[in-house]
């Protein structure tokens, strides 16, 4: 089959040894930045995007992927040790994962979280590499009046459906989208909310929204309230290792977890927080020791988790077939494509072959490292989670702003960054979604452009998008989708509460 | 939605009320940005169109929030510190200014680092500055020179 082909082929690129080179030092670099406490796996891959500027496009996206997967693995190694989740999606594993710890149980609950993350992250690869080509050919038939509606399919799902308020997560999607019509319009060269301001012209970095907003807010945050709460590191007791006990409980909920990640981060419906949940409230039922839930029960976290990862490979499949980014983390890999010129979708897969499944390939080979470079090196993680608050944000915040130094050493630029952060605190504050911000960035001037050629092939008849099947059917799916949470109020169970 | 006792009478949120205003005003600089612009397209939609749209969607939201907090309908705050967080702002105005001035990027991620530590309780102003001189002339050295991207120099920088 043509996706065996495609896949040795990505393996034959992936195991050069510069690419494994690059890989090991994205799960590494990925995982350290991960484990630190209040950075999700979005921040660590904008925190990471400038250090693969040099880099050729494949190493740097090699890297890339062993940076999520890493990111990814360091979250739940916080969420276990410190109970503080970095990312709604470590929610439930911090549930039980840290009253495992609490109990001493700490060795087996970070053994049955990398373990079911690696099951999952590579049987949910085995599902990327053969729905992504299936995906492609269907892609390859839209028009720019179907990749319109799915944007606002995309839109819908990330902001309203699923979160706590529709309308603070529309008014997150806006703001973005305001965003994102700054600079000058492609198809006429006429600059839009630029006032006069010669570095706004380019438009607004994404990382340098995604850093302000998630790291320079983050860290404003967690200083206004810094009285509320303590944080308390749990050393890791014990044995490392899982018993027979551990493996019989934890091997089916790896399974389950699976099959709901996978599945919904596939769909457009953003982010990893409800397969996560999904997960966590079947093992609750289904688990022989309904007593340990809430006390620390190992398949509240094995499930949870291997959704989780699961579900973090799932939001590739529209990423890497259709451009599209479902989640916050989804759009930063979309930004690090964009710095090479790259976009990703079904031309992506006819142009550079090499490309996409060297990624793929990569992505098992990044799971492989991470499971075997996690457990023996927990003790090194642990102890970055010790560093003392007043340094960690110090050092974050350096960190950050140097992304920005380095890319584009402005005042204006560093100003903007200052100002997400203060925006970003703010959303905080108030309780509005972050992560829809970001993809109104990066997605409005895509949904633009291909709704304005959609127009120009038909002469200006907006009835095109009508007309066209698929765009008729998925315009009526966003629809619902932005409606449904107004009718059903009950929807919002799921607090979006991202990294 | 997430507010609690429904018995309890719902007050007016004021920040709520300043958050529709923004976004409404938002909306005004969009569309006044948008007049600017000439439709230079002969079919389908030009450049305005989209700020116009965009406009409209925030005007709307302007509504939907306000309604909200007229309701009293957000979700309830703790209450916050602004001390750490002035500090931290006063350490990203420092660290423009060092870059804007010339003064590189060692003395300018200092500066962050101290007061942003600060901000976190620490005292040990002087401990500190010399973590932060050492911290971030290794990261000049790390990314500059291995990494060779280009980080900005001043006097710190080109002693080096």
């Amino acid at each position: 089959m043509d996706t065996f082909a495609a896949l040795a082929h990505g393996m034959a690129v992936a195991v050069q040894p510069m690419n494994l080179l690059y890989a090991l030092i994205g799960v590494f670099l990925g995982t350290a930045v991960g484990v630190l406490p209040g950075i999700g796996p979005a921040l660590t891959v904008a925190l990471l995007l400038p250090v693969t500027y040099k880099l050729d496009p494949g190493g740097s996206l090699i890297m890339f992927a062993g940076i999520y997967y890493g990111g990814m693995y360091g979250g739940s190694t916080t969420a276990i040790l410190i109970n503080t989740p970095g990312e709604s999606a470590s929610m439930a594993t911090a549930l039980e994962g840290n009253k495992m710890a609490k109990a001493g149980r700490g060795g087996p609950a970070l053994a049955t979280s990398a373990i079911g993350s690696f099951v999952a992250g590579t049987i949910a690869t085995i599902g990327l590499a053969f729905l992504a080509p299936w995906l492609v050919d269907v892609a390859v038939r839209f028009g720019p009046e179907d990749y319109f509606a799915l944007m606002c399919v995309a839109f819908v799902t990330v902001s309203a459906t699923f979160g706590d308020s529709p309308i603070r997560g529309l008014t997150s999607l806006f703001i973005g989208l305001t965003l994102g019509l700054v600079g000058i319009d492609k198809l006429t060269g006429q600059a839009r909310l630029a006032f006069g301001v010669p570095e706004l012209l380019d438009g607004v970095e994404v990382t340098t929204l995604a850093v302000g907003l998630f790291a320079v807010g983050e860290a404003l945050y967690v200083a206004s309230r810094r009285h509320h709460t303590e944080e308390k590191l749990e050393p890791v007791r014990g044995s490392l290792w899982m018993t027979k006990e551990d493996w019989k409980r934890s091997w089916k909920p790896w399974l389950r977890g699976t099959m709901f990640g996978f599945p919904i981060g596939a769909l457009p419906a953003g982010g990893a927080e409800i397969p996560t949940f999904l997960s966590y409230s079947t093992e609750k039922r289904l688990t022989k020791h309904p007593e340990e839930f809430g006390k620390g029960a190992i398949e509240g976290v094995a499930g949870p988790e291997a959704a989780n990862n699961a579900s973090a490979a799932g939001t590739l499949v529209p990423l890497l077939t259709l451009g599209l980014p479902t989640s916050a983390t989804a759009a930063m890999m979309l930004a690090g494509f964009q710095q090479y010129g790259l976009n990703p979708g079904p031309l992506l897969f006819a142009e550079r072959p090499d490309l996409v499944w060297g990624l793929i390939a990569s992505l098992f080979i990044a799971n492989m490292m991470l499971l075997v470079l996690n457990l023996p090196l927990v003790g090194l993680w642990v102890r970055l989670l010790a560093i003392p608050q007043p340094w960690l944000y110090a050092g974050i915040l350096v960190f950050a702003t140097m992304g920005t130094i380095a890319a584009k050493p402005s005042v204006v630029e560093l100003s903007m960054l200052a100002g997400f952060g203060v925006l970003g605190f703010l959303m905080r504050r108030f309780d509005f979604p972050i992560a829809p911000v970001v993809v109104g960035l990066i997605l409005g001037p895509i949904a633009e452009s291909q709704l304005r050629r959609a127009l120009a092939i038909s002469l200006g008849d907006p009835m095109t998008l009508l007309q066209s099947p698929i765009s008729a059917t998925l315009l009526g799916v966003a629809l619902i989708a932005l409606l449904a949470p107004f009718v059903l109020k009950g929807l919002g169970r799921f607090k979006p509460n991202e990294d | 939605m997430t507010s609690g006792d429904p018995a309890q009478p719902r007050r007016v949120d004021r920040a709520g009320i300043v958050i529709a205003a923004l976004l409404a005003l938002l909306a005004v600089v969009l569309v006044w940005d948008a007049r600017g612009l000439q439709s230079a397209a002969m079919y389908g939609m030009g450049p305005e169109a989209m700020p116009v749209v965009v406009a409209s969607g925030l005007a709307l939201l302007a509504i939907g929030n306000f309604i909200d907090a007229l309701r009293g309908n957000l979700p309830a705050r703790e209450s916050t510190d602004p001390v750490p967080v002035l500090l931290i702002l006063v350490g990203l105005a420092l660290l423009i200014a060092i870059i804007g001035f010339g003064g590189g990027f060692i003395l300018a991620t200092s500066a962050l680092f101290v007061t942003t530590s600060a901000a976190f309780g620490r005292r040990a102003v002087l401990v500190d500055s010399v973590i932060a001189l050492v911290m971030s002339t290794l990261i000049y050295l790390a990314f500059d020179r291995l990494l060779t991207l280009s980080l900005p120099a001043g006097p710190l920088e080109r002693l080096l």
